[in-house]
């Protein structure tokens, strides 16, 4: 009994530290339709500037410690609103989830500045002044700072519940929440309103890094694990629901402990490790509250934002002759390049070539469907351990194996795909995202089917194929005709219907085009183009392992297909070619890589606010039209 | 409109099939591949990138080997398998590599070793710890240089079965070196101990452990003992929350790796008392070859070695030890040099077992306390590795034939 009620005490002060994450993000999403992906490395720098402020201050007893860490959230809060003012507000113009691409940036250049201020080693606070000890609760010691953080996420709750619903400025932003365009238009600058928010959001989450200092170490990863928690629990309470997300973060840190109490339990004869099952649960309450409803527990359907003139799609054109032309001469330079005898470029252009599918598949259903995934790497991942199991399992030989991958990936995205498309906009990319961490963490745990995290060995290609020319230009056959194949499909009926679909949803239903069918099927396709790209990816490595389904190679996919730019066709291979080359390029010369490649994209994001592609493109028209 | 689009498909052609020239592979030096993971381990890999500098100065200034100077070419894979291996390809193809050293985690470590199978080409894996990689998955022209997961636990076993407890908790990490060390603690201990219960296993994912939980569920199971294989900030977690809530008065805790600075030193005023763990104590190692190391370290680096360090340091040595006695870079001689090679490593003599590859350093292991507000090791004894190791049949059935 005592020990029920002590997990239950570690569920609140787990929920609390989700809210604070959390809660921020929510607030940015609402008002600015900013998915931020940099919300994780705010955090991380509210914990590293106050280990370091408590250092500094912590002397002076508890004054100097509590003010360290106000200090330290402030400090973020304002680091927040200079990224506002000197780089997103430059591109709310862009496509939408453009901004996304900026903060990955930022994502990559945090990283390195904290490995370069703080160096590489945990660094662990101190414990709270008049908070160090622990408390006796039915027996069981529980730490005094715990308790203070179970109080800490309502008392934040109540004083954002006063700052939206008693203040002008609180309602001006709920009123942008709801209609940005619309407070615009009467007459509120909403320059400074976004900064404000994107502000305050940074300083919420820089003031839950800031409050972990007592409990955990400062460490490196801690970007990432805290965007991922982030986002699901913004999108398990609503997108924009402050409420939601608390509802959310109690949910999801109470059934955490609970999971962890119950550890191995025996149900029917089968062992349960429900402590193993801690690795995804957050990820499986999310796709089951997705799917019972669709905009999370406390949110409400997503308005419809009035497109900015900037906003509407140029309709796709059909291929010109010299397009046609310029396909060709491309294809036979790329098939000529292994004459060259640069052995390395041609491994590189089998990576890139590989890339293009995957992000161009991507592209299909996030451009033309208006669908847009952020688990599209699990895909990849099925397609590449479809191809490697039944090879490896099953002895097939490798022409077999290659075509199981796409195989696979189309079903794993036929049955994900059958509940994804019932949902919408972000509601839509993060069940994909769910159904992508579930897949994850089946081909993590299965250590006697699928390797288990170590992945497979000895993928390796037919003989005909060993040479790494012969398998680049296979590569090149394969996903030339796989682009062609997406090209040409977006220019058939379907692909019309399809488009059809993203602009005017009311429309097509009155003509009789069931969409979420077409959907369906657009996503089960894509599912097998970006399975061919996983299994050839396999097929060139020799081996494979869960990092192929994981959170970073969906993100990947994505920044591929933005910085060549939505709106185009060509986009998403140039995408996949510059971010490739760039990262190698730069990883393989200089010591801080990430900055670099992060400040790089940065540039890009500013000087095309299109994408590559997108932007010279608008340039080209434009010197036509004069 | 025609002319313009083809032009600039053209020139994009012409950029992609012209490529970047390859460089001649530099005469004179003898270049070493090296491929590892820096952003994404830096606590584990910065000292040891410190090690291998070390080395090679070391190595060079004593007049290179076989004439020539030796050059460790490296790159950063991110922490991305696929990577690893597309730059184990540029290293080869393009840098003109003898052959290829590094890694640190395991799925890392087993794809490049498949690939130097792939491409029969020498690899010493420096770092990874996993089992697998010399043998269920071993293959002829992979050696490792760390002692494994397997090892490392066995080495607390004498003193885990010393104290005769009987209800074990278990903790670990949830992935493969934490399952390994689980299942060879667990199967090693039955042997020596054969009435041991292992009451509750609790396996948190990696980097993400929710330590007042974990430490709660512990508890609740009222165990006499604990294994933990847990590291880094999980490890500091889990340190932090039970001792504030006294899960390790009168329990005897072991803690692979807990020992060594990477992980001890972050635990600062935290450091439990008493706890049995393998590491390195670089500051009461009293061997002259330690010392050696240990000045020429601190001079060279202005800072104390890692265990990292000597991970890299000892690569070095390998390498060195390794050319020298093939008299040549074919790998099949370099492999033939490589089985039985002895190195002096700062931990004394080491050999790589013709048997598996497996080079036979050790660990330090024993019992770590809080001195002057930092963790160190309190009391600490050298377990050669050879003393660790499965006997050879056992090892035979595991590993494939080459």
């Amino acid at each position: 009994m005592s020990s029920i009620v002590v997990q239950f005490l570690n569920g609140l002060a787990g929920a609390s530290t989700l809210f604070l994450i959390a809660v921020g993000l929510s607030l940015i999403f609402g008002v600015t339709r900013i998915v931020n992906f940099a919300h994780g490395s705010l955090y991380m720098l509210g914990i590293y500037i106050a280990y370091s402020a408590v250092g500094a201050f912590g002397a002076a007893g508890a004054l100097g410690f509590w003010g360290a860490i106000l200090a330290a959230a402030l400090a973020v809060g304002l680091f927040g609103a200079l990224v506002e003012v000197l780089i997103l507000r430059r591109i709310y113009q862009a496509p939408e989830l453009f901004q996304l691409l900026a903060t990955f940036a930022l994502v990559l250049m945090v990283k390195d500045f904290v490995l370069w201020a703080w160096g590489p080693e945990d660094l662990l606070g101190p414990r709270a002044p008049g908070l160090d000890g622990a408390v006796a609760i039915l027996g069981q010691r529980f730490p005094e700072y715990d308790l203070f953080m179970i109080a800490v996420g309502p008392v934040v709750l109540g004083l954002l519940w006063l700052l939206l619903n008693r203040t002008r400025w609180g309602t001006l932003v709920r009123a942008a929440t709801q209609d940005r365009e619309m407070v615009g238009a009467l007459g509120v600058n909403q320059k400074w309103l976004f900064t404000g928010v994107f502000a305050l959001g940074a300083f919420l989450a820089g003031l839950g890094g800031a409050l972990q200092v007592p409990r955990e170490p400062a460490q490196l990863f801690l970007d990432l694990t805290a965007i991922a928690d982030a986002f699901v629990i913004v999108v398990v309470g609503g997108m924009g629901s402050i409420p939601g997300a608390f509802l959310a973060a109690l949910i999801i840190g109470e059934v955490k402990a609970f999971c962890i109490g119950l550890g191995n339990v025996t149900l029917l004869g089968v062992e349960v490790s429900f402590s193993k099952l801690t690795l995804v649960i957050e990820f499986i309450v999310m796709a089951i509250v997705l799917v019972v409803r669709p905009w999370g527990l406390l949110g409400r359907p997503q308005a419809a934002q009035r497109a900015a003139p900037t906003h509407i799609e140029p309709p796709l054109r059909a291929a010109l002759r010299g397009l046609a032309a310029g396909a060709a001469v491309l294809a036979l330079a790329l098939a000529a390049l292994p004459l060259t005898g640069a052995a390395y470029t041609v491994v590189l252009m089998t990576d890139i070539l590989i890339f293009a599918l995957f992000a161009a598949s991507l592209h299909f259903i996030m451009g033309p469907a208006g669908m847009v995934s952020f688990g599209h790497a699990a895909y990849f991942g099925l397609g590449a351990y479809g191809a490697g199991l039944v090879l490896l399992r099953a002895g097939a030989p490798m022409e077999v194996a290659l075509a199981a991958g796409p195989l696979a990936a189309a079903l794993g995205a036929a049955v994900f795909g059958w509940f994804c498309v019932r949902l919408a906009g972000v509601y839509f990319a993060m069940l994909t995202l769910a159904f992508a961490q579930i897949g994850w963490s089946v081909v993590f745990q299965w250590d006697s089917f699928t390797g288990g995290s170590n992945g497979l060995v000895g993928v390796w290609p037919a003989a005909w194929l060993s040479s790494k020319s012969a398998f680049y230009l296979f590569v090149l056959v394969l996903c030339g005709a796989g682009l062609a194949a997406l090209r040409r499909i977006l220019f058939s009926p379907f692909g019309y219907a399809l488009r059809a679909g993203r602009d005017s949803p009311l429309r097509c239903d009155a003509i009789g085009i069931d969409i979420k069918r077409l959907q369906w099927a657009a996503f089960t396709l894509v599912g097998a183009f970006a399975g061919t790209a996983g299994a050839l990816y396999a097929f060139s490595k020799g081996s494979l392992s869960p990092d192929l389904m994981a959170i970073p190679r969906s993100v990947d996919a994505l920044v591929m297909v933005l910085l060549g730019g939505v709106q185009t066709l060509a986009g998403p291979a140039v995408g996949a070619a510059a971010f490739t080359w760039l990262q190698d390029t730069i990883a393989r010369n200089t010591e801080y890589w990430q900055s670099l490649l992060g400040a790089t994209i940065l540039i890009i994001v500013l000087a095309f606010p299109q994408g590559i592609v997108g932007s010279l493109a608008r340039l080209g028209t434009r010197a036509e039209a004069e | 409109m025609g002319n313009r689009r083809m032009f600039l498909a053209a020139a994009a052609a012409c950029a992609l099939a012209a490529g970047f020239a390859a460089p001649a592979a530099a005469q004179g030096t003898i270049k070493i591949g090296e491929v590892n993971s820096y952003k994404r381990f830096p606590a584990f890999l910065e000292p040891y990138k410190k090690g291998w500098e070390l080395g090679v100065e070391e190595v060079n200034a004593a007049g290179g080997v076989l004439g020539r100077k030796l050059e460790f070419v490296s790159r950063d894979d991110g922490g991305n398998q696929g990577d690893a291996v597309r730059l184990a390809e540029e290293l080869l193809s393009r840098e003109g590599v003898s052959f290829l050293t590094g890694t640190f985690a395991s799925n890392i470590g087993l794809a490049v070793s498949d690939f130097a199978k792939q491409k029969k080409v020498l690899f010493i894996a420096a770092e990874p710890l996993t089992d697998k990689i010399v043998w269920d998955n071993g293959n002829r022209y992979t050696f490792r240089l760390r002692p494994s997961t397997y090892m490392q636990t066995a080495m607390l076993i004498p003193d885990a079965a010393k104290l005769k407890q009987k209800r074990w908790a278990i903790v670990y990490p949830n992935y493969e070196y934490g399952q390994s060390a689980t299942a060879a603690f667990k199967k090693l201990l039955k042997e020596k101990q054969p009435d041991v219960e292992f009451v509750t296993e609790q396996a948190p994912p990696l980097g993400k452990i929710d330590a007042g939980a974990v430490v709660q569920a512990i508890a609740d199971a009222k165990p006499d003992a604990i294994f933990s294989s847990l590291f880094g900030p999980d490890l500091a977690n889990f340190v932090r929350q039970g001792n504030l809530r006294g899960l390790f008065k009168d329990r005897p805790v072991f803690n692979l790796l807990a020992g060594e600075p990477e992980y001890l030193d972050p635990l600062k005023e935290e450091t439990p008392n008493g706890w049995y763990v393998t590491g390195y104590p670089w500051y009461g190692i009293s061997t002259p070859e330690h010392k050696k190391f240990l000045d020429a370290y601190q001079k060279r680096h202005n800072d104390y070695p890692r265990l990292g360090s000597v991970v890299g340091y000892t690569l070095v040595k390998t390498v060195a030890a390794a050319i020298r006695k093939a008299g040549s870079l074919d790998t099949e001689k370099l492999i033939a040099a490589m089985k039985g090679l002895e190195v002096d490593s700062p931990f004394g003599k080491m050999t790589y077992r013709a048997l598996d590859h497996q080079s036979t350093m050790g660990a330090y292991v024993g019992q770590i306390g809080l001195r002057g507000g930092k963790g160190v090791m309190t009391s600490f004894r050298y377990e050669p590795g050879e003393k660790h190791l499965p006997p050879d049949a056992e090892i035979r059935k595991m590993r494939p034939a080459d």
